[in-house]
């Protein structure tokens, strides 16, 4: 029996790619994904899988939350390999200055439809007593959550496949023609193609604005009951979104065996995945000076990874001017995984001529053509 | 006669040769299992070197250290995850 042709073909399988296939398969759409390396293998593995909801912008604000509400809906489907904590997140303000931004953001969130609440630094004491005393408060936003991201990508794959997709790893596609691609194991035509592809996607598309902005992370031995939220400070956001400066900021999770994954560290770097053991030192001394603990922790180990970042801040999900049936889900930064499930929603909507839940447009991929100053490779 | 060593593990007196590793006064006491794994399975020593990290123990409050890489001294505390 020949196989079908596809109706749409999936470039990447991290977790913007599997949850792609997933929507769209599920939408009845015969879905090809291909990766060129393992499923997951790319920014996801590096990935710290924080659903997390962040207001930097409100369309950034948008997207999270609704993300989040989806992973919320589905959080009794996770098997066990994705290790879901529900961890609830603590933004902390250090000093009482800060506790301003912790008010002004419960109210962002409010809006949005987020539960939160403001914690003072007597509370957040009794919540985290690893923390350094005399920190102001925090706003405590229990319904964040902690995955892990490679299982979370294969987990939405299965589900894929259960839905007649199909995965192909190790097949890297070489060029987009209209409606078809060419790969290194043949040309494949298709009704849709989503380029899904992180951190490469402007190899395929050249004008898209995407560029690997390095992070490094530090996994501990387990040290069970040491920390029950994800923990970040409130200058983790002007880190997230400065683009070209070099910053570390304070960002701790605790996963379910217990071990500690201490963050974060943005740099531009191009690919180069070197340990920049200076932003390492200072990302580690960061996280101890609100998290003492650490000095006597043993640390397993140190990796790098590259978020797909895009000079906005925001990612491009949608059609792709000019080439009918080319679309754009990319250019996360350090949202992959929360954003997801809401990008891929996006997609298989707009692409179903659906009105979206969130207004799409300031996802727009067309704005990188548009020469309004966002574009810069 | 060789000196003694007097610790405890797991909360119960033990004696042995001084200059025995805490890996062999655990296995002189019974216990093979030193730790368990993410899906709870027990865990012993492997390689007796320090390289497989499969026999880590508390050892007087500090977890995570390699039992097979300690030396005994009089009223070590030793625990193993149970």
């Amino acid at each position: 029996m020949t196989p079908r042709r596809p109706d749409a073909i999936v470039i990447g399988a991290g977790i913007v790619g599997a949850a792609c296939a997933e929507a769209l398969a599920r939408d009845g759409w015969q879905v090809v994904v291909l990766d060129q390396e393992m499923a997951g293998g790319g920014a996801t593995a590096a990935a710290m899988g924080h659903l997390v909801v962040m207001d930097d912008s409100p369309a950034q604000l948008a997207l999270t939350s609704y993300s989040v509400r989806l992973w919320r809906e589905r959080m009794n489907e996770l098997p066990p390999a994705v290790e879901l904590l529900e961890s609830g997140t603590l933004w902390i303000a250090a000093d009482p200055d800060q506790m301003q931004l912790v008010r002004t953001k419960r109210d962002a969130y409010r809006a949005a439809g987020v539960e939160s609440s403001v914690i003072d630094g007597d509370e957040l004491a009794r919540l985290e007593p690893a923390l350094r005393p005399g920190l102001a408060g925090a706003l405590l936003v229990p319904d964040d959550a902690v995955v892990y991201p490679p299982a979370a990508a294969r987990w939405l794959l299965d589900r894929a496949i259960e839905f007649g997709a199909e995965v192909r790893e190790g097949v890297r596609v070489t060029a987009l023609d209209l409606r078809r691609v060419r790969t290194t194991g043949g040309t494949i035509e298709a009704e849709l193609i989503v380029n899904a592809a992180g951190g490469h996607a402007a190899a395929l598309v050249p004008d898209l604005p995407i560029v690997p902005r390095k992070g490094h992370l530090v996994i501990t031995d387990r040290y069970p009951g040491s920390c029950r939220h994800q923990l970040v400070e409130l200058g983790y956001l002007a880190s997230a979104h400065a683009f070209s400066a070099a910053s570390v900021a304070f960002n701790v999770q605790p996963r379910i065996t217990g071990q500690l994954l201490i963050g974060s560290s943005r740099e531009l770097a191009g690919w180069d995945a070197t340990h920049n053991r200076e932003i390492v030192r200072q990302m580690v001394a960061r996280a101890e000076s609100f998290l003492p603990a650490l000095r006597t922790m043993h640390a397993h180990r140190v990796w790098s990874g590259f978020r797909p970042a895009t000079r906005d801040g925001l990612p491009l999900i949608g059609p792709w001017p000019g080439d009918p049936g080319l679309w754009i889900a990319a250019g996360h930064e350090g949202l992959g995984v929360t954003a997801s499930l809401g990008t891929a929603r996006l997609i298989a909507d707009m692409a179903a001529g659906r009105e979206p839940a969130i207004d799409p447009a300031a996802y727009a991929p067309a704005r990188a053509l548009a020469g309004n100053g966002v574009v810069h490779a | 006669m060789p000196d003694e060593c007097r610790l405890r593990i797991n909360g119960r007196d033990a004696v042995v040769a001084a200059g025995s590793s805490v890996i062999a006064a655990i296995m002189a006491a019974g216990t093979y299992a030193t730790r368990r794994s993410v899906g709870g399975e027990p865990r012993g020593p492997v390689c007796g070197m320090g390289v497989c990290q499969e026999c880590r123990v508390t050892i007087d409050g500090v977890p995570h250290r390699r039992a097979c890489m300690e030396i005994v001294s009089d009223g070590m505390d030793v625990r193993t995850d149970p």
